[in-house]
């Protein structure tokens, strides 16, 4: 019999859910002492190669608020041609398509092993994807040039069917009509005034007069060709827009010295929106919001164009004086749901090196599921390559992203969903939640009912999205899990615990708090909640502490942490860090201060960093040009070891994660000495005396004292 | 009256106001009122005066004698003329011969008199000075128009004489005095002149019988005529004195004109030219002297003789032909003419009169003795149309009409033109002269015209030609100025608008900056309340001058800017007294004492002037321009070059007129025209594009960019610019993008279906983008429809036809909204000047999307039913000059005066903030302000008024300068001298605008009521104070006012302020607004059009114009009206197959293409010059005027009629002759 592991390890390879208690207890009162909630991470559209889709619909549950899809867990009488639902256990007959089913000739929806399965829907005419690129136009030269070349180059990848609309904005913003030949032409709009998605409409001359409302509907298509013309199919504007592109000028309004540009991002994504909202309703769409500076004008306006007053940092978050931040905040959740409803997803791709009010805008990427991308600039290659990878293709030549995705959940009764922390937004239907772009997210399942012992709990994910080769895909994942009594199973119920998966869950709440909530109780929140758990790590992240982080940052890493895999957010908590030495091959280390030595490479994965530390003297070997020299080969070699395995991790990772090639005492090390446990410190170093490891500078507490604190109080409490 | 002004004249004119000063009198009666009006210049008057008494035995005997004189003056006159030489000559020689003998004793007093006190002033100093020019000047245009020498000189004669002085008196009542008096007196008087001292009395003795009997004879020819018999003894005793007829005739009039006339000529040109003029007048021993009047005279002695043979036609025409000379008699004729024109009229009437006009007149006339009786004739006649009772003296054109037509038919048609004088004359002479056995012989001819036509229409009207005739005042105008006028004498009137003279500047502003109504301002408010002359400048600030004059310099103070008194903050000018050495100066406005700054300080000369007086033009000219520091420009920071934007409307109707694509191809030549200073340099005005219809494309043309692009904006609730950079671009760098644009465009919209345009938002577009690029600039708007797409500034279509005349009326001529209003304040305090170009197919509310332009200093122009072919043409040449013509931006003009009197209103276009300052958004050559000043305090006649107008502005280049004009005038404490020195022009420019303004809030009938109450008081007071008594059936008109009532009659019909049934509030809109920044210039010719013959045309000279008259056109003619609006070529239907030939190529009437906008280009004499005077014409004027070609009886017709102002129009407009009795009326009734 395979151990938990194994069984983790498969349901999370073939439905992608992790769940932190793989056995059920089986009240809510005994949920509740566990401490840990019974909860889980789904990945929805998780990568399957060995999944073919299957060509037909899939079977429903009649009974109205049900719904619920036919899986393999149902009850089904051949002879009868009925199936009971698991659900709610209504029978159901099945429809006539499925008049030969038997036990031998059983569709794939009822095989054990598709207990995650994914129809294709001929419903409808498939819609074109469509990519809206809002441009910021306030950047330096350089920057627009490298950004206007990545823009370019993305019109290669994208399908030649697909629909492309382009914004720019500045002090005003421009919705640029594709279709015209010869002049140019765009509609401006003034970037300090909120409009109406009706005005905007009007504006840009979409909502057509509904006087002839009874020939609605032949005229229906030509309209739609008025739409295109600022939407249009990338194989016939493609000449067009890549000469537009080219011709995109820097925001042509003078700069006065002292002050920021005007940046109307507010409005130039609340026309993006409206745009898409009047003309592809409920049509997979993505918004890539391209900025390089905070919104500084009209609604949305994260700061004023004063460059003596600095954007805000959290400590006036925390004193209240930030000013436009709640504003700002409430007008881009307004356009997030908007965009959500409609089933269109808004990226952030931010370059600029001060922040440039993610904090504010997040919800744009978190409610869609879009992507948000910070860099320094858009003339790096960590955004040129994050961008490229955002297009990136699975093995079928796909994109890797849906559109318009809805995910309901289903439950058996005795459960309940009592919320979901990721990049969605609910739609406020009873048990089910909605999102796009579905990567990852995490569900917390209350009990609802108290449960027959040994029975089966079971959920069921359905989630309709728009594929990216236009089909209309429904994927379904029914999971169960074994109910138990925690007075008597308390073994069982201990051992499948899944540690990896609570930690990670255990984090994700505490962020989805301190998303809400002040940051020091979060903090002592977790620290309660946290007593039986390692999370020194966890604490000390940038997910958690906001000191030394802009709010920006804050936002960008929650962002991440709140939709990446488990693995990923395991490496987000605690980096993983791997030394490099003449002493054998590469191994992993302790993430500590001791671990810093003068012989040694180490190469440090956070997620979002990727640093290769070179100690001491393994410096100034290099700086000796030691490596140049063929009786030194060896060296060489070691110098090139992190340097492969680094490229490795860059390959693969989305977003790029920042790549420093540092050395002992150069100023980038920070990134490394940051992220150690400060085992030595200024405070005891002498009195450690040794040789080993490096300082560092800090009043933070060490691993080791954490956990003498946390020994301490784990039996004071539970004396 | 003659003497007695004239006496009052000559003190005056010796003030310098030689040319203008003789009062003019005229004489109307009424038929209808039954008062015969004699009106008569003063000086005039005397030839009237024979006439009409003449009539019965005078008239033989006047008239014998005459004849030989009238002759010559038929001569001259030819067609029109000849009534009144006949008049004259017959006076003339009526006169002189009795004259001499009766007058010598009285009229030499006059004289005398005249000579010596009036001297330069009147006639006589005057013309004295200036007679030896003048009278062949004079005589031009007498002739002018005519054609003839012969009438020339008569006119001369009179205006030569008087010309200078008398001129004026001349000119007024032209013939009466004229003839009157030089005539006559001429030969007469001479001798009496010695005796000259007695002037005055002579005058007031001399006059009133020459204007008595002017006026009876004013009453028409026939008033002579007819007067003669009835009138004659009244009015002759009356005017004569004693003398009546016969014996005044003679004696009197002689003496008065004769007086006048000597005296004048004697004063001035002292004797030589009196002598000579009198002796020529003497007719026949005037010939002698004749050397005199130079060749006026000699003219006249052929003439005479020729006229003495003349009588009988052929020789008549044998004068003519030598006409000149003839003209010379004629020219006393003239005079005489007058009034024998008058008498002429009067005749027509006398005839019927005789008998009851006859008793009216006199009874009137002889009370006014004075009144001329040439004008009065006239009027007389001119009345009588309406009413017909009044001896419609058909005759009474001779005078006036002789000049214009007849005098240029005339001259060609010489042995036809006796017979076509007789005709006009024929009433009046044939009446009067019928019974005149002398003239039998002579006049065989003129009987039978007087007997057939004249007789019939005559006897009811009043003879047009008696009344003053404003071509007769241009061209007399014309023939004085012969040398530069120089601004350095205060209060000197400079020449009319009509005449082309240089300027030389010395110290006041040129008159083509600044026209004052009056240069003579009354010292005390009262004097001006009870005279009711306005007191106004026109300031055409930026005008354009003459190649041949110098613009002004340009004055660099250096860094502490232009010196400037330290209370009032005026700038230094020529007025200013230095004192201490130097050191200091007091200003002439405020007399505060100002420091000289060390930079600045000069050393004193012996005088008391700076010794570099004349090397700085602030010290010597009156017109110069500073250039303004930092100090005087918006915060304080130099301007920005200004930018030129164009919004073009791309609705349907602009796209299917055409219009959008003429713009676009236009706009590209266009653009390498750009107003610039420095002609080597390229323009640094910016440029940028703008289309619309219910939302506005910007154009992004930045030069980098290889296509231009174009960015909407929707928003047009909340207007912006959508880019700064790549707006505004300099045209050389972008000129291939621009290019490409202008030629995208029209394709673009080529399929619109947008029928909606917003106009509001248009406006606001160009004022955020020129505040976006911090500069002052122009808009150009080229616009078709009524805004009414959900805007701001929508607007609702409100014409409706049944408001006409009521009294909500006003309101269609007011801002449908107030949002105009305050776009318009903010355009002006960004320097952001609009110029609309319309193109409405239907009712678009000029009145409110007008007052942005009217508000910034731009200007509108319409092209109702816009269509490519027929109007592009009209619309290019507009647009062409819009663009390059000099203008300046973001300005203020400021109004300082001396003491005692302070600028109070200004109509324009123009915005006023507060009360003292004109804010012009943009200020180009052709916009004039008017300026009105009131008293606040007494002024003295020593120091007279002073004003300065200075005008801070940037220039195309982005300079700030400061532009200042200077005007000095002359203050009075006697009414007459501000009669005697104001300009009828001007006035109606600030009337018309005065009324303009009125109706916005008054009921346009009130408004025309008071401008008719406020002539009339200004009239009454003039009689009541200047004029010598007279009967009160006379009207009497100062010289320089007595086109007053054919101007003021002009306005009161004009479109505005009478609408036909076929105006629409539009159009009246429109003119109300180009009206209200209209120079003096320009009001003249748009009120009273100029109508030239065109049946011959040689040589670089104009032919005569004629009066505005239906009864002027000939049938067989070919003219051309000059509107300032409109250029119509009048083909009349039994025209010249050879004039048509050379005109359109076509030998057919029928087959003249009425929709042609150019003549064909025809290779042969006259073709070009009829060409290139109709060039000659449009390069006159600010706007473009569309040929339009109306064949006689056509359709097209009854516009042409429309504009034939002295006639009776069609909405309900009284002609001149109706206007003249009633305005006679109110005067009386204001004098009773």
């Amino acid at each position: 019999m395979s151990t938990y592991q194994e069984f983790i390890q498969q349901n999370e390879d073939r439905d992608g859910v992790r769940f932190s208690w793989n056995l059920w207890p089986s009240s809510r009162l005994e949920a509740t002492r566990l401490v840990v909630p019974v909860s889980c991470l789904f990945t929805p559209l998780k990568e399957r190669p060995d999944l073919p889709p299957v060509q037909y619909e899939p079977v429903l549950c009649s009974r109205a608020n049900c719904k619920a899809v036919l899986n393999p867990l149902c009850q089904v009488d051949f002879r009868a041609k009925i199936w009971a639902c698991n659900f709610c256990f209504q029978r159901n007959p099945f429809p006539p398509s499925y008049a030969g089913i038997s036990e031998a000739n059983q569709p794939a929806e009822l095989m054990p092993q598709f207990s995650t399965i994914e129809y294709i829907v001929q419903r409808g005419t498939p819609a074109p994807l469509i990519f809206l690129y809002v441009v910021d136009t306030c950047l330096e030269e350089e920057d627009l040039q490298a950004l206007k070349e990545s823009l370019q180059m993305s019109l290669s990848l994208l399908p030649p069917n697909a629909l492309v609309g382009l914004i720019t904005f500045g002090r005003m913003v421009q919705v640029h009509e594709l279709s015209c030949e010869g002049i140019a032409k765009s509609y401006v709009f003034r970037g300090t005034k909120d409009l109406s998605a009706k005005q905007i409409q009007e504006m840009l001359g979409l909502s057509k007069p509904m006087a002839s409302g009874q020939q609605g509907r032949p005229v229906a298509p030509q309209d739609a060709s008025a739409f295109c013309r600022f939407l249009q199919p990338v194989h016939r504007v493609d000449m067009n827009l890549t000469d537009l592109l080219g011709e995109l000028q820097r925001d042509p309004w003078p700069v006065p010295q002292g002050k920021r540009p005007l940046r109307s991002t507010g409005v130039a994504l609340s026309v993006a929106v409206g745009l898409l909202e009047g003309t592809f309703p409920n049509t997979g769409a993505r918004v890539m919001l391209f900025i390089g500076g905070p919104p500084t004008q009209g609604p949305g306006m994260v700061v004023g164009d004063e460059l003596k007053t600095p954007i805000r940092s959290w400590h006036d978050i925390q004193k209240d004086n930030a000013r436009h931040l709640k504003k700002a905040t409430k007008y881009y959740e307004a356009l997030a749901n908007r965009s959500a409803v409609n089933g269109h997803s808004i990226d952030i791709y931010a370059c600029a090196l001060d922040q440039t009010g993610l904090l504010e805008m997040k919800c744009l990427s978190n409610l869609t599921g879009g992507h948000i991308v910070m860099g320094d600039s858009f003339n790096t290659s960590l955004f040129k390559q994050t961008f490229q990878r955002v297009f990136s293709k699975d093995y079928n030549g796909d994109f890797r992203m849906a559109f318009g995705g809805v995910l309901e959940v289903k439950t058996s009764r005795e459960l309940k969903v009592c919320g979901a922390i990721g990049p969605c937004v609910s739609l406020n239907a009873k048990g089910s939640s909605v999102s796009e772009n579905v990567s990852e997210r995490t569900f917390n399942i209350n009990h609802n009912a108290p449960v027959p012992q040994g029975g089966r709990g079971a959920v069921q994910f359905v989630t309709q999205y728009q594929h990216s080769n236009t089909q209309r895909r429904i994927r379904v994942t029914t999971i169960a899990r074994n109910w138990a009594d925690a007075q008597s199973q308390i073994q069982h119920i201990e051992s499948s615990f899944d540690q990896e998966a609570a930690a990670v869950l255990m984090a994700r709440l505490g962020v989805f708090r301190a998303e809400s909530e002040e940051g020091p109780d979060v903090l002592r929140w977790l620290d309660r909640q946290l007593i039986r758990l390692f999370m020194f790590h966890m604490r000390r992240s940038p997910f958690l502490q906001v000191f030394n982080n802009s709010p920006d940052e804050s936002s960008y890493y929650r962002h991440h942490f709140v939709r990446q895999d488990l693995t990923q957010s395991l490496i987000m908590i605690q980096p993983i860090l791997y030394s490099y030495s003449f002493y054998g091959p590469p191994e992993p280390v302790l993430l500590d201060s001791s671990s810093i030595l003068p012989d040694r490479i180490l190469l440090m994965d956070t997620f979002f960093q990727l640093v290769i530390f070179h100690g001491e003297t393994i410096a100034q070997w290099r700086k000796a040009g030691y490596q140049e020299m063929a009786e030194y080969e060896n060296f060489k070699q070691l110098l090139q070891a992190p340097l492969d395995d680094a490229q490795e991790i860059l390959q693969t990772r989305f977003p790029m994660p920042r790549y420093v090639d540092t050395e002992h005492g150069g100023s980038q090390a920070r990134f490394l000495l940051s992220k150690v446990n400060p085992s030595q410190t200024h405070n005891n170093l002498y009195a450690w005396g040794q040789e080993t490891g490096a300082p560092i500078l800090t009043d933070d507490v060490s691993l080791q004292v954490f956990m003498d604190h946390l020994k301490k109080l784990a039996v004071s409490s539970s004396a | 009256m003659s003497v007695c002004e004239t006496e009052g004249l000559v003190k005056h004119r010796p003030l310098g106001s030689s040319t203008r000063t003789a009062d003019t009198l005229t004489l109307l009666s009424y038929p209808g009122f039954r008062d015969e009006l004699k009106m008569n210049v003063n000086q005039h008057t005397p030839l009237a005066a024979p006439y009409g008494q003449p009539q019965p035995g005078y008239v033989q005997p006047g008239y014998a004698p005459l004849d030989g004189g009238y002759p010559t003056s038929y001569m001259p006159y030819h067609g029109p003329a000849p009534a009144y030489q006949h008049g004259a000559p017959q006076q003339g020689p009526a006169r002189g011969p009795p004259s001499s003998a009766p007058p010598p004793v009285a009229t030499g007093q006059p004289y005398n008199q005249y000579n010596q006190s009036q001297g330069d002033m009147q006639n006589g100093p005057p013309p004295m000075t200036q007679e030896p020019p003048r009278p062949a000047a004079s005589q031009p245009y007498n002739s002018g128009a005519a054609t003839l020498p012969g009438h020339q000189p008569s006119y001369p004669q009179h205006y030569g004489h008087p010309s200078t002085m008398q001129q004026v008196t001349n000119q007024m009542t032209g013939m009466q005095i004229n003839s009157g008096p030089p005539t006559a007196a001429g030969p007469g008087y001479a001798p009496p002149y010695s005796s000259q001292p007695p002037v005055s009395s002579a005058y007031s003795a001399a006059p009133p019988p020459s204007y008595t009997q002017a006026p009876p004879p004013a009453v028409s020819s026939g008033s002579v005529q007819m007067a003669p018999p009835s009138v004659p003894p009244a009015s002759q005793q009356q005017y004569y004195g004693g003398p009546p007829p016969q014996a005044f005739n003679p004696s009197l009039p002689p003496t008065t004109s004769q007086q006048q006339f000597t005296s004048a000529p004697p004063t001035s040109c002292q004797q030589p030219l009196p002598p000579s003029s009198y002796s020529s007048p003497m007719p026949p021993p005037s010939q002698a002297p004749p050397p005199l009047v130079s060749q006026p005279q000699q003219p006249f002695p052929p003439p005479q003789p020729a006229y003495s043979s003349a009588p009988p036609p052929p020789d008549s025409q044998a004068a003519f032909t030598s006409g000149p000379p003839p003209g010379a008699q004629v020219s006393f004729p003239p005079r005489a003419p007058p009034p024998s024109s008058l008498a002429g009229s009067f005749p027509p009437p006398g005839p019927p009169p005789s008998s009851a006009p006859s008793s009216q007149y006199p009874g009137s006339i002889s009370p006014h003795q004075r009144p001329l009786p040439s004008h009065p004739s006239p009027y007389h006649s001119g009345p009588p149309p309406p009413r017909a009772q009044m001896p419609p003296t058909s005759m009474a054109q001779s005078n006036h009409l002789p000049p214009g037509p007849q005098g240029q038919q005339q001259p060609p048609l010489q042995p036809g033109m006796s017979a076509g004088y007789p005709a006009q004359q024929n009433g009046a002479f044939g009446q009067v002269r019928g019974p005149q056995p002398g003239y039998a012989g002579p006049y065989p001819g003129q009987p039978n015209y007087g007997a057939p036509a004249p007789a019939a229409p005559a006897q009811k009207r009043l003879d047009p030609d008696a009344i003053p005739s404003p071509i007769q005042v241009i061209e007399d105008d014309k023939a004085k100025v012969n040398e530069p006028f120089t601004t350095g004498v205060r209060g000197q009137a400079p020449p009319l608008v009509t005449t082309s003279f240089q300027v030389k500047d010395q110290g006041n502003a040129s008159p083509r900056f600044v026209r004052c109504t009056a240069y003579n301002m009354p010292c005390t408010s009262d004097m001006a309340k009870q005279s009711q002359v306005p007191l106004a400048a026109v300031i055409k600030p930026l005008a354009t001058l003459p190649p041949d004059e110098a613009p002004p310099y340009l004055v660099d103070h250096g860094e502490s800017g232009p010196i400037r008194c330290n209370r009032c903050k005026a700038y230094m000018c020529p007025y200013m007294q230095f004192i201490e050495g130097g050191r200091r100066f007091q200003c002439a406005f405020c007399s505060c004492v100002t420091e000289v700054p060390p930079h600045y300080f000069q050393h004193l000369d012996h005088t008391g002037k700076r010794v570099d007086c004349y090397e700085r033009p602030e010290l010597s000219l009156g017109s110069y321009e500073f250039l303004a520091t930092v100090d005087y420009c918006k915060n304080n920071k130099l301007p920005q070059p200004p930018a030129f934007i164009f919004l073009i409307d791309v609705s349907y109707n602009a796209v299917k007129s055409g219009l959008v694509s003429i713009v676009c191809q236009e706009l590209k030549i266009l653009l390498d025209n750009l107003p610039r200073e420095n002609p080597e340099a390229d323009s640094v005005v910016r440029v940028g594009f703008v289309t619309y219809n219910k939302v506005l494309h910007f154009y992004n043309v930045k030069a980098s960019l290889a296509q231009p692009q174009m960015l909407v904006v929707s928003d047009v609730a909340d207007m912006f610019v959508p880019l700064l950079d790549g707006f505004l671009v300099n045209v050389a760098e972008s000129r291939l993008v621009i290019e490409s644009l202008l030629d995208q465009i029209p394709e673009m919209f080529a399929d619109t279906r947008e029928t909606e345009t917003v106009f509001g938002p248009v406006i606001q577009a160009g004022l955020e983008a020129l505040k976006a690029a911090d500069c002052a600039g122009k808009l150009f708007v080229f616009h078709t429809s009524l805004p009414i797409a959900e805007a701001p500034g929508k607007l609702k279509n409100r014409e409706d036809k049944k408001l006409v005349g009521t009294d909500k009326e006003k309101s269609l001529f007011q801002p449908q909204v107030s949002f105009y209003n305050t776009l318009a304040k903010e355009c002006v305090a960004q320097g952001c000047c609009v110029d609309l170009f319309l193109f409405p197919n239907q009712y678009v509310d000029i009145a409110t999307l007008g007052v942005v332009p009217v508000s910034t200093g731009g200007s509108v122009y319409k092209y109702t039913y816009f269509q490519a072919q027929s109007d592009q043409e009209r619309f290019l040449n507009d647009l062409r000059r819009d663009v390059q013509k000099p203008v300046g931006f973001d300005a203020v003009m400021r109004v300082r005066t001396s003491t005692g009197i302070r600028a109070t209103d200004f109509y324009g276009s123009f915005f006023m903030s507060n009360t003292t300052d004109v804010e012009l958004a943009g200020l180009d050559c052709d916009k004039a302000v008017t300026v009105e000043f009131k008293h606040d305090d007494k002024l003295s006649e020593e120091t007279g008024a002073l004003m300065q107008c200075a005008v801070l502005y940037t220039t195309c280049s982005g300079q700030r300068r400061l532009r200042v004009h200077n005007m000095a005038v002359n203050c009075c404490s006697q009414l007459a001298d501000l009669y005697r020195n104001c300009e009828t022009d001007t006035i109606i420019n600030f009337l018309s605008k005065y009324a303009l303004r009125g109706i916005l809030n008054n009921h346009t009938k009130a408004v025309r009521d008071t401008l008719i109450n406020q002539c009339a008081q200004i009239l009454a007071c003039y009689r009541k104070n200047c004029a010598s008594p007279s009967s009160a059936g006379q009207l009497i008109l100062p010289e320089c006012m007595k086109l007053l009532p054919v101007y003021l009659n002009c306005v009161l019909k004009s479109d505005v302020l009478l609408p036909g049934a076929d105006i629409s509030l539009d159009d009246r809109a429109y003119l109300r607004q180009l009206i209200s920044c209209m120079d003096v210039s320009d009001t003249h010719v748009f009120f009273y059009p100029r109508l030239l013959p065109l049946m011959k045309l040689e040589g670089d000279s104009l032919p005569v114009a004629v009066r505005a008259s239906e009864e002027r056109l000939s049938k067989g003619g070919v003219y051309l009206m000059e509107t300032g609006l409109h250029l119509f070529l009048w083909v009349g239907a039994s025209v010249q197959q050879e004039l048509l030939l050379n005109i359109f190529g076509t030998p057919s009437f029928s087959q003249i293409d009425s929709a042609m906008t150019n003549l064909p280009v025809l290779d042969n004499p006259f073709s070009k010059r009829l060409r290139e005077l109709i060039d000659s014409f449009r390069a006159q004027r600010s706007r473009y005027m569309k040929l339009m070609v109306v064949k006689q009886e056509d359709r097209a017709e009854l516009v042409f009629k429309h504009f034939l102002v002295e006639d009776k129009s069609s909405s309900g407009g009284a002609s001149y002759v109706d206007f003249l009795c009633h305005m006679h009326k109110e005067i009386r009734q204001l004098l009773s």
